[in-house]
């Protein structure tokens, strides 16, 4: 099929140029890792406070890490887009016979990768303070943070080819980023909010796939949370991953 | 001498051509129904001033724009219902750049060639060869932001050569080059229709260009086009070459533009001071009755100078305007 050939090509070509500015991806690393080394450790005597769910400091905290992870690391690689146009090279891919979708496809695919690796770092991390959750726990989490990851890169790409201007694109995602964060119970789970913030962070789709991750780092899989979750992750990647593609096709018009 | 077409066939149709941008309530006509016809194996040359409507119609041919009115059939396939089909046989090499400036130039173009279907290693092998053509050897393992622009323009030019497209488009290929680069990139694109019969389109605002390799010219102005033909053709049709007359005396002047002004097909002379300017066609033939004329009437002339027209003269009578405004 055409269109894997050439998301594969797409994404051999970016991989290769992420593998040699490897330092991108330990910053994007560094925030993660910052505030599980730094913050973590404040949250472990208030674990057991009423108002925190269940289970410990690390089970409650990490989802929220590995969450931010996914949403800024997916967020902000529209800013690569916009230097690729700018240099010509989305021009120059457009004018092949190659799947527009694909020229999306496997730049997503790149991110998303890169992001795996992150969070696989960021869970050793925890281990070493403390953190234990079962093998299905580790791989379900990281298949939610890959699908969120995709569909953040996809609307990250979608807002840098709309844009076509750092000056644009930054007030954008930055204007976005933090009520996510704040809304999402990241740093401090919302079921400490009252009545009135937890009505409105529900509305909040992240909000949802935070909670789903920490009732997978507590050892559930089949439940409500986790179907919510992931249906929701599933959703904003068929969404995202739509704009992308047609937003990259208009590029054309 | 441009080397006879092959084939006939036509490799480009377009009629109407179309396209208007809009932005804040204002619609731009940047090309107004530009109808050509391009055939197999030629060079042809678009020529025109900035602005005209140049870039734009050749991305529409690409496609990398949509016409917002009009047709065309671009390597036998219709723009509209079959783009694809369009981009797997054409080449666009555009004015600005094309490479990331981290990337290494091979993986570059071996990225590109296989975007076109073609495995690594014959695009590799395709590639060094094309690279040594345009004296880049040595840039294989290079990054592309190291690379100097005139260097980089060529390696542009690879990327879009490195499919061996039967129709390639050149934006504005010369630009940044120096001159030996651009001899070179001129013998190259010769290179490519007489060896290959590849056809080539491609835009300039430079006349010495467009004169030394197209076959055919097509000269845009302001979104459409006003006039085609060979360089020779469409020089004729400006009113002749510029005879330039110096005199040894002043007086002498006004006789000497009335028997210049006499020659077939000359247009009223000019006399400044003891100089006597006029256009005659074929002025090399006119010139020795002219001045047999002048000898018997005893008027000395002192310097003599005829000036074929070039293409911004067949512009300037065509339009008003210079090319270089």
């Amino acid at each position: 099929m055409r269109f894997l050939a050439d998301t594969w090509i797409v994404f051999v070509r970016a991989m290769r140029l992420s593998l040699r500015q490897p330092l991108w991806v330990a910053i994007g690393l560094m925030q993660p890792i910052l505030y599980l080394t730094l913050f973590g450790p404040l949250l472990v005597p208030l674990a057991a406070t009423p108002g925190f769910p269940e289970g410990d400091a690390w089970t409650i905290f990490v989802p929220g890490l590995l969450v931010q992870l996914g949403i800024f690391g997916g967020l902000f690689v529209g800013f690569g887009i916009i230097a690729e146009w700018r240099s010509g090279v989305i021009e120059r891919m457009l004018v092949t016979p190659a799947s527009r979708t694909a020229l999306i496809a496997g730049r997503v695919l790149r991110d998303v990768v890169v992001l795996v690796v992150q969070a696989i770092v960021l869970m050793g991390c925890a281990w070493l303070f403390g953190l234990r959750i079962t093998p299905a726990a580790f791989v379900l989490a990281l298949v939610m943070i890959a699908l969120l990851g995709a569909a953040f890169s996809s609307f990250s790409y979608a807002m840098g080819l709309v844009t076509k201007s750092e000056d644009a694109f930054a007030p954008l995602v930055n204007s976005l980023a933090l009520p996510v964060l704040l809304l999402s119970g990241i740093l401090l789970p919302m079921s400490l909010a009252p009545d009135w913030l937890q009505a409105i962070a529900n509305a909040n789709p992240f909000k949802h796939i935070v909670e789903a991750m920490r009732a997978v780092f507590r050892g559930e899989v089949a439940s409500l949370i986790v179907g919510l979750g992931l249906g929701l992750a599933l959703a904003l990647i068929a969404a995202f991953g739509w704009l992308g593609a047609r937003v990259m096709a208009r590029q054309t018009r | 001498m441009p080397a006879p077409f092959q084939g006939g066939r036509t490799i480009i149709e377009a009629r109407g051509l179309r396209r208007t941008y809009t932005g804040r309530g204002k619609a731009v006509e940047a090309v107004r129904g530009v109808d050509l016809s391009v055939r197999a194996g030629e060079i042809v040359g678009f020529l025109g001033p900035n602005g005209a409507g140049k870039t734009t119609t050749l991305k529409m041919l690409c496609p990398l724009l949509e016409p917002t009115g009009g047709e065309a059939v671009v390597a036998g396939c219709n723009l509209r219902t079959d783009p694809v089909g369009v981009r797997r046989s054409i080449g666009y090499v555009s004015q600005a750049g094309s490479t990331a400036p981290e990337a290494r130039a091979g993986e570059e173009i071996v990225s590109q060639a296989r975007l076109y279907g073609i495995d690594t290693g014959t695009a590799e092998t395709r590639a060094r060869a094309l690279l040594a053509d345009l004296d880049l050897a040595d840039v294989w393992d290079r990054p592309c932001g190291s690379l100097s622009g005139g260097q980089r323009r060529r390696l542009d030019i690879v990327m879009g050569l490195i499919h061996q497209p039967e129709l390639v488009f050149l934006d504005e290929p010369s630009t940044g080059l120096d001159p030996q680069s651009r001899a070179n990139l001129w013998t190259h694109i010769r290179k490519l229709r007489d060896d290959m019969g590849t056809t080539v389109f491609l835009t300039t605002h430079y006349m010495d260009e467009a004169d030394a390799l197209a076959d055919r010219i097509l000269i845009i102005d302001q979104g459409g086009i006003v006039a085609e033909g060979t360089p020779a053709e469409l020089k004729k049709r400006v009113a002749g070459d510029a005879v330039t007359l110096t005199l040894r005396e002043p007086a002498h002047a006004d006789a000497a533009a009335a028997a210049a002004g006499r020659l077939p097909g000359a247009d009223a002379p000019a006399v400044e001071g003891n100089v006597v300017r006029l256009h005659v066609p074929e002025g090399g033939a006119a010139l020795p009755h002219l001045l047999a004329e002048l000898t018997r009437a005893g008027i000395d002339a002192i310097g003599v100078e005829i000036n074929r027209p070039t293409l911004d003269d067949v512009f300037l009578t065509l339009t008003g305007r210079s090319l270089r405004e």
